[in-house]
């Protein structure tokens, strides 16, 4: 029973991070239905801007700043969300816009998503080597124990932190103006603008709040698993991309309750059986949710998808 | 068009046959420069890179009373099996090498071997430590000692150090040498403390970074100690969730953890951890300590035991070259005569120890077990001879 509690903890942990960035894929499909491929890398670029900014801030690099721990970590994370955020403006700037306006099939957009986010790494990769990075430690771990169960302080502010950003965007999508326009985006394109909408600027509204999120995640993952690379985004964004569509992508809810599911598949089986299965079962059992709901768990069926 | 082409191609013949036919010697690196382990190629670059440089300062390699200059052709594997493959395919064919040094794990050094064997080109991989490298390849050769010994090494090691009955094992399944060295250590574990004295076997993938599943399960079976056979990247994410789950008991590495790189990503939570390596840095004498002092002016940190055993495996390479006397302008007949060269080196004095070699072409060498000190420095605690 205790083993499972653990597990439960550690599914919880490691499903915060797929349920933030799939809420970042959700969105953007939500307001544009575009895939937003590169989503993943964007996360990976969040765990880099963390790493410089946390060392900045700390003092290990240029030795500009010395702020103590807490302060570091109170200045990072608005930071970090606020400089992924402007990445992920800045692709949707250079590489979307541009073909939106040209009124490109939206299946070439997912494509340069795609391109974009082997720019990101290939483009770390070339900027800052291939070693390894490790993001410095900016508080001190705690760890509770009860019975054999183990928690640290970061794994409960890793899980509260994804169950408040789930909550924000709930309200911020269904309770707001601004909310209520990037649903109307989804509706109708075209009918928009003639309402006295801005497009672009909710669009841009849109991949700031996606990517800020992404930048949030990406520095809590750092601060969990704290070895950075510059594929680390690759495979956790494929997978939470997974979660988003069985979740029902374009839904938030069906995001957040879809980045959990997976976790809690994936820890389960490599907890009770062989770990080499655990691929295998999670995914099988995704296949057949699809199966059963072809638009996953939360999502309503459209005429055209991708 | 095609004739163009076609002039080219001529012309690029006429061009690497003049190439090797000027006075020097190449030898061919297939090393992870970027990939999972990048450290690691630096480590083998650098200290390839130290050795030409001193020889070429010289005049070159002294072959039959003439001097050859050196060439290194530095390939990167990423380390990946099918990109060494390819990078191995390259130097042997492109730039026409002699021999080649790496690739440094066994993940890439297997595949790998295979095409050196294919080939007839003479391979010798300084680092890879699980015996299908040169099993049943005749021109392979390793610089390193065998899983099969690094495993009771560990085995006895921790026995006396722990005071240990019941051990854990965390390992990738996708990496050849993580998953041999596990399975050998489980074998050698289960003959000295009896069946069922491992209580975990857990693997994970080469990509992962959560690994709080198969943890929980292992630390629930309350082991001794935890063996990790796995790369310093991993290490580093592994001790670190250890600790986070409430595990207070020690871990034991193998000698993947030895780059000089593990510290920077692990910090203070791998002090005072113990694995098995090659050679111990701190406290090194004579010849070792020449290397490490010149290699540390050069490049600024002490150099890893990827390092030590990259000299060491490109010095018996180039040592089999001048007792050949002379250098052949046919490349296939030159490999030939190296590799039989090699064959011939019976026993060799380097800095990771004195080495001989059996008829599978692996050296008999001791193995040191290094404790990681407060300064993050690889501190000798015992060396381990085969008999």
């Amino acid at each position: 029973m205790e083993i499972f509690i653990q597990n439960l903890f550690n599914a919880l942990q490691w499903g915060s991070f797929y349920a933030l960035i799939a809420l970042g894929y959700t969105l953007v499909y939500g307001v544009l239905l575009l895939i937003n491929f590169a989503h993943g890398d964007i996360f990976m670029v969040g765990a880099y801007i963390a790493f410089f900014v946390s060392s900045l801030l700390l003092g290990d690099l240029l030795g500009v700043f010395a702020l103590p721990g807490w302060a570091a970590l109170a200045l990072t994370i608005p930071l970090t969300m606020l400089l992924t955020a402007g990445v992920g403006v800045t692709l949707e700037r250079i590489a979307y816009r541009p073909l939106r306006r040209k009124g490109a099939h939206r299946l070439y957009v997912v494509i340069t998503a795609l391109m974009c986010g082997l720019v990101l790494e290939n483009g770390n990769l070339a900027l800052l080597g291939a070693s390894r990075r490790k993001l410095p430690d900016m508080v001190d771990k705690v760890v509770y124990t009860f019975g054999s169960v183990s928690v640290t302080n970061l794994k409960v502010w890793v899980i509260i932190a994804a169950f408040l950003v789930f909550f924000l965007l709930q309200f911020i999508v269904t309770r707001t103006r601004i909310g209520m326009a990037m649903r109307a985006v989804s509706w109708d394109k075209f009918a928009l603008p003639l309402m006295g909408i801005p497009l672009d600027s909710i669009i841009v509204f849109t991949f700031v709040l996606g990517s800020g999120f992404a930048g949030l995640a990406g520095l809590l993952f750092a601060m969990s698993y704290p070895i950075l690379d510059p594929y680390m985004g690759a495979m956790v964004g494929w997978k939470a991309f997974i979660a988003a569509v069985v979740g029902g992508i374009g839904d938030i809810r069906g995001a957040f309750i879809g980045g959990f599911l997976l976790a809690f598949i994936e820890i389960m089986v490599a907890a009770f059986l062989p770990s080499t299965f655990r691929d295998l079962f999670a995914f099988s059992i995704l296949l057949m949710i699809l199966w059963q709901r072809p638009t996953g768990l939360f999502g309503v069926a459209k005429t055209t998808k991708i | 068009m095609k004739k163009t082409v076609l002039l080219v191609l001529a012309l690029l013949l006429v061009l690497s046959g003049q190439a090797f036919a000027a006075d020097t010697i190449k030898l061919g690196f297939v090393i992870p420069m970027t990939g999972d382990i990048p450290k690691v190629g630096e480590a083998s670059k650098f200290a390839a890179e130290m050795l030409r440089e001193e020889i070429n300062a010289k005049g070159g390699l002294d072959v039959g009373g003439k001097k050859y200059k050196l060439e290194f052709v530095f390939e990167d594997n990423e380390a990946k099996p099918e990109s060494a493959v390819n990078a191995m395919l390259k130097v042997i064919e492109r730039d026409q090498v002699l021999a080649v040094v790496g690739p440094q794990s066994s993940k890439q050094a297997v595949p790998a071997g295979g095409v050196a064997n294919d080939n007839e080109t003479p391979m010798i991989s300084p680092w890879s430590t699980n015996p299908d490298t040169t099993k049943g390849r005749p021109w392979v050769f390793r610089a390193a000692f065998l899983d099969p010994f690094q495993a009771p090494v560990v085995t006895n090691f921790a026995t006396k150090q722990f005071n240990a009955k019941k051990a854990a094992v965390l390992f990738d399944i996708s990496n050849d040498y993580s998953k041999g060295l596990a399975e050998f250590f489980k074998a050698d574990w289960e003959k000295k403390h009896g069946a069922g004295s491992v209580v975990g076997m857990e693997s994970h993938g080469t990509k992962d970074q959560d690994f709080s599943a198969q943890l929980t399960k292992v630390i629930a079976a309350k082991p001794d100690f935890i063996f990790l056979p796995e790369n310093y990247n991993i290490v580093a994410l592994i001790v670190k969730q250890a600790r986070d789950l409430g595990y207070k008991g020690p871990f034991m590495g193998s000698d993947a953890w030895g780059s000089a790189e593990l510290m920077d990503l692990c910090g203070k939570e791998c002090v005072g951890q113990y694995f098995s390596t090659h050679y111990a840095a701190a406290g090194a004498t004579g010849a070792t300590k020449e290397f490490i002092d010149k290699y540390n002016n050069k490049y600024g940190y002490i150099p890893d035991d990827v390092a030590a055993l990259t000299w060491d495996a490109t010095r018996l390479v180039l040592q089999a070259v001048q007792s050949v006397g002379k250098v052949d302008t046919d490349v296939r007949k030159m490999r030939k005569a190296v590799r039989d060269a090699m064959v011939n080196i019976k026993s060799f004095d380097g800095i990771t120890g004195k080495m001989s070699f059996d008829e599978n072409r692996d050296p008999i060498k001791c193995a040191v077990v290094v404790k990681i000190s407060e300064k993050g420095e690889f501190t000798f605690a015992e060396s381990v001879c085969p008999n």
